[in-house]
């Protein structure tokens, strides 16, 4: 705590905290009010005298309706669930094993493979996005969830491995030695010693992955196009705006719905998102 | 083959030297792990990668197969002032928020160093910006920033700040203010928390020692904390970086690039070419053009990385 007066306290501490909290996270209680608010107070000019920004008196459900009844809005909270889970499956069983590989065994360039292997970690999305939706296109997969499913691994894989490196380089060998020791072969040693060991690390991974697949873009912009397969950042943009028409408030409804699946699966495991978000960053 | 190798070694018998056990020798083993990583990582890295460079120098559009046309692409790109917009654009977008998210972030992560009721819970909500679909979040904004409508209006003039309705989208500069407070909102999290665990694994001891020799709250950190918080600060940085370089969310949602193309950057032109207009290779080309420069600043930061973990 700060030493010193209470009112040093307030200038140094609660005062600048509070002030985060309200800059970030006012968009969402933004989101949350526009969704329940009716059409008439919505589109209410700020300079007319009865503007009345912060609170509604006349709460309505008509935007969540509109969303489930003349969207498809359903169908991309599932589409996405599929694709987030699909996709992070897969990149936690490559991540895995290759985490144990590059971690624990001895073999002619693991180091550059690592160094590889992190390389394609700082790859950004937007730069491969073009040739990437012709080769989709060419095996067949464009407008299916497997264009993402098979696309996601690649930006999921590189820091579930990096991240599976650090924590497979943390438990002690003895361990796996005392398994050989004791007749597993080295399959069965990483199977049943050290992977159970390392269950924090593919948790930790795992939300990290969910939530980034959860808030991919770029793809499910480029390799979707029919609505009833679109995801839910894609859904919202391309069929609550009509040309130059957006439809506030089931756009901001949808935001919200979109979001909180995410949110809770991340409220589950705050401390193992925040250690894979920091073991992430340090390697 | 790995469960014939677990089948082929039950515990209780007893297991013949002589038996051909391909999984234990470290090297076999060690390539069949990584293959499901290097198949996907090859396929859907290295060869769009290498397409991409193909299609770059060709003149392909959707639907009409390209013949080769050597660097005209780039050269094009050279003589386009959209193009030199998106530099600027970029690389002052990518500026101007890397230093408010570090001031900020630094600032949130050690005012949440300290200990106080509701940390927890705080540093959970903290994070919500960088949680969020960005897409979702960004409506938020937009909608926020909205000129007839905009919340962000009524405060400042409520406040007595403005006078009129600022049209917060419609002007160049303000357009690219807007993005850059949003890109901020979005980072600043991500930089808190970051740092946070780097604060955390440094020893009160030694900010202790040093307040007993004497030392003022600001020289406790410019001379202790910042040092030893640095290797951390620089690994952030080098993600963000990227991130922002790269971004295309934002833009998309906020502005589409304008007014005027105002606030395009590398990926939205892109997109706006390739898969707006149809040029194939002319967005190939814009998007790979950030490749010389990513490359760079990795570089750059790596070798400031490891020059200062070695001192």
């Amino acid at each position: 705590m700060i030493e010193g007066a209470i009112w040093r306290r307030w200038v140094f501490f609660y005062i600048p905290l509070a002030l985060f909290l309200i800059f970030l996270l006012f968009p969402f209680y933004w989101m949350l009010i526009t969704t329940f608010r009716p059409d008439g107070e919505l589109y209410r000019p700020w300079r007319a005298a009865n503007y009345t920004p912060f609170w509604t008196w006349n709460p309505t459900l008509d935007h969540i309706k509109y969303l489930f009844r003349e969207t498809m809005f359903a169908t991309w909270l599932w589409n996405t669930m599929f694709i987030a889970t699909a996709s992070t499956i897969i990149s936690l069983i490559c991540g895995v094993l290759a985490g144990y590989a590059l971690a624990r065994l001895n073999f002619p360039f693991a180091g550059s493979l690592g160094t590889g292997i992190f390389i394609t970690y700082l790859v950004p999305q937007t730069l491969l996005f073009i040739p990437l939706s012709e080769i989709i296109r060419n095996y067949k997969l464009g407008d299916t969830p497997w264009s993402l499913i098979l696309t996601y691994p690649t930006f999921l894989i590189p820091f579930c491995t990096w991240l599976m490196m650090g924590y497979f380089k943390a438990v002690p060998k003895e361990l796996e030695e005392c398994a050989r020791i004791d007749g597993a072969s080295r399959w069965q040693a990483m199977l049943y010693i050290i992977i159970p060991v390392a269950i924090p690390g593919i948790l930790s991974a795992g939300i990290f992955a969910f939530t980034l697949s959860w808030n991919e873009f770029i793809y499910a912009l480029v390799f979707l196009s029919s609505p009833e397969q679109k995801t839910v950042p894609v859904g919202v943009v391309s069929e609550l705006i009509r040309g130059d028409v957006f439809f506030w408030g089931p756009l901001m409804a949808g935001a919200l719905l979109g979001s909180i699946p995410v949110a809770i699966a991340y409220s589950f495991f705050v401390e193992h998102y925040v250690s894979g978000l920091t073991g992430s960053v340090k390697g | 083959m790995a469960v014939a190798a677990s089948t082929s070694t039950p515990q209780r018998v007893i297991v013949p030297k002589a038996k051909w056990r391909p999984l234990e020798n470290e090297r076999n083993l060690a390539w069949l792990l990584l293959l499901p990583t290097m198949v996907l990582l090859g396929l859907f890295i290295a060869y769009p990668f290498m397409r991409g460079l193909l299609l770059s120098v060709t003149d392909t559009r959707v639907g009409v197969p390209g013949e080769f046309v050597g660097l005209d692409n780039f050269r094009r790109l050279a003589s386009d002032p959209i193009f030199h917009a998106v530099v600027w654009n970029t690389c002052w977008y990518t500026f101007v928020t890397t230093i408010f998210k570090l001031a900020l972030g630094l600032w949130l992560a050690l005012l949440l160093n300290r200990s106080f009721r509701f940390k927890a819970f705080t540093r959970a909500f903290i994070l919500l910006p960088f949680i969020i679909p960005t897409v979702l979040s960004t409506f938020a904004w937009k909608w926020m920033f909205d000129p007839t409508f905009s919340v962000l209006n009524w405060m400042l003039y409520q406040t007595g700040l403005i006078r009129g309705a600022i049209n917060w989208l419609g002007d160049g500069d303000l357009a690219m203010l807007s993005i850059i407070i949003v890109n901020i909102w979005r980072g600043v999290p991500f930089f808190a928390i970051s740092l946070l665990a780097g604060l955390q694994t440094i020893s009160p001891d030694l900010n202790e020692a040093a307040a007993i020799d004497g030392a003022r709250p600001w020289q406790r950190f410019w001379y202790i904390t910042w040092p030893l918080l640095l290797p951390v600060t620089m690994v952030v940085m080098l993600f963000s970086v990227i991130q922002t370089f790269a971004d295309f969310q934002i833009v998309y949602v906020m502005t589409g690039g304008g007014p005027a193309n105002a606030t395009h950057l590398f990926a939205t032109y892109a997109y706006q070419l390739g898969v707006g207009t149809g040029l194939l290779s002319q967005g190939a080309a814009v998007s790979l053009a950030m490749f010389p420069i990513l490359l760079l600043i990795v570089i750059i930061q790596l070798l400031y990385i490891r020059r200062v973990e070695v001192r």
